[in-house]
């Protein structure tokens, strides 16, 4: 018998809290067959933060950090500082990593942290209720902002990667998607080079992933994917922000 | 080994060096900056890491992440950006992990001021940060003792895998005495921690956590922790009493404001009243079977702070109310005294009027 599909061994068998539609769970698969590809799944620690993947450390079977919200960066710094021959990646949201955590993000990419951060960006805050972002677009409707985003009152949404890619520290930043299989396969690619750039130590590496919250945005799981191809992309263009010349993907 | 010349916060710094302490994470605040200043050129030399955070809450989760994973890490600061720190200092003793964390207190609230002190007895003592939890509390009251307490508040720390923060104040902090250091230790001989994040490597994961969804789950968390402050009320508390034996009034103080007080008891015992000094070393568990003893022969109690009356409170409560404890303090950066505590210990023992 030919094994053409498993669980791949960075990944517990154990199930997930995520909505139906929700691509977190397709995120989480990318990383954990990056990891067992890379062969370092013993030597990686990863760092979870606070948000919708707040127990991404029930997920991924590995060595977990929980950290407080915003602050994953830090702690990854802390971690990575004492075990340099280690991996060590972020996992964060939008409202984590973009809003309450801007200030670590930028300076641990400025310090070229040798660390990945997989930036899950679905334009909401999911767990707490639909909250508006540091990322909603204008006019898009959350819990908070009821009749949609007011640049005049709420100002606009932040293009985290391309504030990063200004940074010297950061050797990989780029944005992808998962709304459809290619773009899939194109992810699983960005992620991988994040983590190759790390154990090459080159510095801070970085993939935002562009992704659905059905629940949260009203829609089926699948005009999810349509909404985010149509209004997101437009707003956050897809690709590589910066690379270090010699792994330019 | 001989005795060196070295200013408070230096010797902190080389006596965490000595205890084994290779990660210090910080953010620049006066009176404790000589603490990092010392630890950015001297931790390289032992192969160790100095970061400058960007602020002081990624600092101490800086230090989150490295006590996480196994290290003997630190941080220092003072006053309003231990405010700070309060967040990740709750999710430190919430994940049950060891570290050391330094407040060389200044004047408050808000920014107050650069000059010390010792108002953050409350902050450091009863919490400061959200959740039922307790930090080992250590106040060192010379520039010895604080190089003799960085050695013990980690050794605890490992102890009891629980945050231990050395309370200090301005004084403290910026003082020169001649101190006798400790041998360096081997860092290969520290306690072993098989729960770090240091990768799976033939285990199973490690999870470094402080949440708990399930009410039942995070009540049995709450419940151990309480057994372990209960386990070190009955364990680790530390004083001194000097000249408490007969004496009628006890003068209650620590750091900076307790060398004040033993002076003042020295001048009143020289006039012939029964003056004696009674001094929490551990603020957190609370000397409360010492300062018993101390005050058994006590009319009066008197507690000396830099503060509008904090430490007070826990003399009381301790003393169960039984002996009349009165307060004295000064704040702002101003200091109490000698003469002022004296007219004090005079008042409260002949009668006369309050300093």
């Amino acid at each position: 018998m030919i094994t053409v599909f498993e669980r791949p061994q960075s990944l517990t068998p154990a199930k997930t809290h995520y909505c139906p539609g929700c691509t977190h769970g397709i995120i989480h698969r990318l990383v954990a067959e990056v990891i067992d590809e890379l062969g370092v799944r013993e030597e990686t620690i990863g760092v979870a933060p606070v948000g919708c993947s707040v127990l991404a450390y029930n997920y991924f079977n590995m060595d977990m950090h929980e950290a407080a919200h915003g602050r994953a960066p830090a702690v990854a710094t802390g971690i990575k500082r004492v075990h340099p021959d280690k991996v060590v990646f972020t996992y964060q949201g939008d409202g984590d990593l973009a809003a309450i955590g801007t200030a670590e993000i930028i300076h641990a990419a400025a310090r070229g942290e040798k660390i990945t951060t997989i930036f899950v960006n679905n334009a909401i805050y999911g767990m707490t209720g639909g909250q508006m972002a540091p990322t909603t677009l204008i006019g898009q409707e959350a819990t908070t902002a009821p009749s949609g985003r007011n640049a005049e009152t709420q100002g606009y949404p932040i293009r985290m990667s391309e504030i990063l890619a200004t940074l010297d520290g950061a050797a990989y930043i780029t944005r992808v998607s998962v709304h459809n299989p290619q773009e899939v396969a194109k992810a699983k690619k960005a992620i991988k080079t994040a983590f190759e750039m790390q154990l090459a130590g080159k510095g801070f590496s970085l993939v935002e992933v562009l992704s659905t919250c059905p629940t949260n945005w009203s829609l089926t799981p699948l005009k999810a994917l349509k909404w985010l191809q149509e209004n997101m992309i437009p707003y956050y263009p897809l690709g590589v922000k910066k690379a270090l010349e010699e792994v330019k993907v | 080994m001989a005795k060196v010349l070295m200013k408070g916060n230096e010797a902190l710094g080389e006596a965490a060096i000595r205890a084994g302490c290779r990660y210090f994470f910080g953010y620049p605040i006066t009176p404790q900056s000589e603490l990092p200043h010392y630890l950015a050129w001297r931790l390289p030399e032992v192969g160790g890491v100095f970061l400058q955070a960007e602020s002081e809450i990624a600092a101490i989760n800086m230090v989150y992440g490295a006590a996480g994973s196994g290290a003997r890490a630190m941080t220092s600061s003072s006053s309003p950006g231990v405010s700070l720190k309060m967040e990740g200092i709750s999710y430190i003793a919430g994940a049950e992990l060891p570290c050391v964390i330094v407040n060389m207190q200044r004047g408050g609230p808000g920014l107050g001021g650069i000059q010390p002190g010792q108002s953050d007895y409350f902050q450091a003592v009863k919490g400061g940060g959200h959740g039922d939890y307790k930090l080992l509390v250590l106040a060192p009251a010379s520039v010895q003792e604080m190089v003799d307490t960085m050695a013990k508040a980690f050794e605890l720390a490992d102890k009891y895998r629980n945050p231990v923060m050395i309370l200090g104040d301005g004084i403290l902090g910026q003082m020169m005495e001649p101190v006798e250091l400790p041998e360096m230790k081997d860092v290969e001989t520290l306690p072993v921690k098989p729960w770090a994040t240091t990768g799976a490597k033939e285990r199973t994961p490690n999870i470094i956590n402080s949440l708990f969804l399930d009410p039942e789950e995070l009540e049995a968390h709450n419940l151990k922790l309480q057994a372990k402050y209960e386990q070190m009320i009955q364990e680790e508390t530390m004083a001194e009493s000097y000249q408490t034996d007969d004496a009628e009034i006890v003068v209650v103080g620590y750091g900076s404001s307790a060398r004040v007080a033993k002076a003042a008891v020295d001048q009143a015992r020289a006039e012939g009243i029964k003056a004696g000094l009674f001094r929490p070393i551990t603020l957190f568990p609370f000397p409360k079977k010492e300062i018993e003893q101390a005050c058994r022969q006590a009319k009066n109690v008197l507690t000396v702070e830099m503060s509008l009356g904090q430490l007070v409170e826990d003399v009381r409560y301790n003393l169960e109310f039984r002996v009349p404890v009165h307060f004295y303090g000064r704040v702002g950066g101003m200091v109490p005294t000698t003469r002022a505590v004296l007219t004090e210990i005079k008042r409260l023992t002949q009668g006369g009027e309050k300093a």
